[in-house]
């Protein structure tokens, strides 16, 4: 009853394609090119098209200046701050999930994050890659300025490069606060409290007090930019919820624009710099 | 061993503190050729590092020390010293080669081109699976710190802004919020996003150097390593409860009393120099002396000096007036710091103009 089977099976062993048969069937098979618009990068017509073709990788030049490549150069600084935004990014929306930016559940939706899940680690990854992001960055800065990258044609991603570190920092800054614990309120009281003294815009600022029309005071406790910053007079649940929507939202999406921008120009003024 | 212990605590004050780091800071950069030695730099590295394991058994330093949020604070110095001996080792080795009419190393490969796909995307892949996995150690090691519930019922002594501000917080001894939090951060933004406009020196772009922009870098360090990292460094493992300095190795202790009897300028010129009372003063006229001392140092001194100095005329005719007025400001400003600093411990002065009616103290 079974031999007829057999046969065939021996049939089809004897008749077994390659593994480079089967690769090429798939290489060369609807799908596979479909995605993939060139063969192996091992030529270098492939190896332009691997980068020219794929929508990530293009962010790549073709070519690249050998000097400019080597990590004792670039110490991959950039590249490891991009890294670390992605990584929080991912992390940040698990975390999203779980998180509820009221002053009733935030802490104990941390403290859960931390007792009930098994080697739950995404609010460590997510903690300890800001941080290490914040150094990056910093570290890439130094790298940038310790090579003159800034110099001419690149003074304007310079500039960018400052903003994005500004809004890194006020990203690591609006997050210290989410998960309402006491190092979280304080440590925002006493760096909000700066926004108290803004001259002008604060209400124990320098010059706050003269902005007054026949006699009522413009800028008050209640009115000036530090109620604004926290939606009331101390760190409380409305600050919970514009920290919140600061950190997950708006920032994010300023930085990652600002980053396109910052990546796109690197490429336009010359690529990775590189002595003349 | 106490008396060891003690005797290092007393060592260390803001004032030891401050100066010690500027004059490494001028023998790093004087010294430069001999400490990037390889071997050089390495006996340094063990010499932390054996400081760092033997303060290890000293009680309150290991406390303080591997808390977990201030496990990033050692990895930002370590990486820090790490990249500025990284940088520093290769201007020295390119201002060795510029100086016998060599150009810098990166110049020997810098017009081949070679393929990203392999030559940069595999050094992308390979970094960040490094990173990845060291996160992902560092994850598993160590908790994210959580504290007990945020209440507004019971502040913390000391509280501290997150480490990253710790710069910022530790001006704050030296000027009031309006300054050391809004205007210096601003400046320090503005100040940053300047530089490539201020920076005319065609000289070392793409490649490391030192002898070529020695005027750049050494600012840029003094604000980056002094005024920046070591004051973080202060903030977190020195300044403990009142925001009192404490040795490295001294407990805690929020009972701790310091005799602070700061004077303001106004103060030391009418009552001290004058012999009068200044309690009927009008404020301006009272505030007199330190707004012609301000306006002295950002309007009169700046002429002064370029005219006296032809170092600063060179200056000035290679940048031309707008961009060295900018240059003059910035730097004026960022010396505000260090100056208020030994104004501060020379003479106890508290304010240099003193308004608190409308929250104008400098």
């Amino acid at each position: 009853m079974f031999e007829g089977l057999k046969k065939k099976i021996e049939e089809m062993r004897a008749h077994r394609p390659s593994p480079e048969a089967v690769k090429n069937a798939i290489a060369e098979g609807q799908i596979w090119k479909s995605i993939f618009r060139h063969g192996y990068p091992d030529t270098p017509r492939n190896r332009i098209m691997a980068v020219l073709s794929n929508v990530f990788l293009h962010l790549h030049p073709v070519k690249a200046r050998h000097s400019g490549v080597k990590m004792s150069y670039t110490w991959c600084m950039g590249g490891l701050s991009f890294f670390l935004f992605l990584n929080l990014t991912v992390t940040g929306v698990l975390l999203m999930f779980y998180y509820r930016p009221t002053a009733e559940y935030a802490y104990y939706d941390i403290v859960a994050l931390r007792e009930a899940v098994p080697l739950g680690i995404m609010r460590e990854l997510h903690r300890w890659g800001a941080h290490a992001m914040v150094i990056t960055v910093w570290l890439h800065m130094f790298r940038v300025f310790m090579t003159g990258s800034y110099k001419p044609p690149r003074e304007f991603n310079w500039v960018i490069g400052v903003v994005l570190l500004v809004l890194t920092l006020l990203l690591s800054f609006t997050g210290y606060l989410l998960p309402w614990d006491q190092l979280a309120m304080w440590a925002i009281t006493v760096g909000t409290n700066m926004a108290r003294a803004t001259p002008f815009l604060g209400y124990e600022g320098p010059g706050a007090s003269m902005l007054q029309v026949g006699g009522v005071k413009l800028v008050t406790g209640g009115s000036d930019i530090h109620f604004a910053l926290l939606g009331g007079h101390f760190v409380s649940e409305a600050t919970l919820l514009r920290f919140y929507v600061l950190h997950c939202v708006f920032i994010p999406l300023v930085a990652a624009t600002l980053m396109a921008v910052h990546f796109w120009r690197v490429r336009k003024d010359g690529g990775i710099s590189g002595p003349l | 061993m106490h008396f060891l212990i003690h005797f290092i605590n007393a060592l260390f004050n803001p004032v030891t503190y401050f100066f010690t780091s500027v004059i490494g800071f001028g023998a790093m950069i004087r010294y430069r050729e001999k400490w990037t030695e390889p071997p050089f730099a390495l006996r340094i590295l063990i010499g932390v590092l054996a400081v760092l394991g033997l303060s290890m058994f000293n009680d309150h330093f290991r406390e303080i020390s591997t808390k977990s949020d201030n496990v990033p604070i050692f990895l930002m110095v370590f990486s820090v010293g790490f990249f500025t001996w990284l940088s520093f080792r290769q201007a020295v080795v390119n201002d060795r080669r510029l100086s016998q009419g060599q150009p810098p190393v990166e110049k020997e490969t810098s017009d081949k081109k070679v393929y990203v796909w392999p030559d940069l995307v595999y050094i992308e892949f390979i970094s960040t699976i490094v990173a990845g996995v060291a996160l992902m150690v560092w994850s598993l090691a160590l908790h994210a710190p959580l504290e007990q519930a945020a209440t507004p019922a019971w502040t913390p002594n000391p509280s501290k802004a997150p480490w990253y501000f710790l710069g910022l917080q530790e001006m704050l001894v030296y000027y009031d919020p309006w300054l050391a939090g809004v205007v210096f951060p601003s400046l320090i933004i503005v100040g940053l996003m300047a530089i490539p406009y201020i920076d005319k020196n065609p000289k070392g772009s793409g490649y490391y150097t030192f002898n070529e922009r020695k005027l750049a870098i050494i600012p840029f360090l003094f604000g980056f390593l002094i005024l920046w990292v070591t004051l973080i460094f202060l903030g977190t493992f020195l300044r403990g409860p009142g925001w009192n300095f404490f040795g490295p190795y001294e407990e805690w202790d929020p009972h701790k009393v310091v005799v602070l009897n700061n004077i303001n300028l106004s103060e030391y010129f009418w009552v001290k120099l004058l012999g009068m009372g200044i309690t009927n003063l009008n404020p301006v006229v009272r505030e007199l002396p330190g707004f012609a001392l301000l306006g002295f140092y950002f309007i009169g001194l700046p002429p002064l000096l370029t005219k006296k100095s032809k170092f600063l005329m060179g200056l000035l005719e290679r940048l031309g007036v707008a961009r060295y007025a900018v240059l003059i400001f910035l730097g004026l400003s960022m010396a505000a710091l260090p100056i208020k600093m030994v104004l501060r411990w020379a003479f106890n002065l508290k304010y240099i103009v003193s308004i608190p009616e409308v929250f104008f103290n400098i």
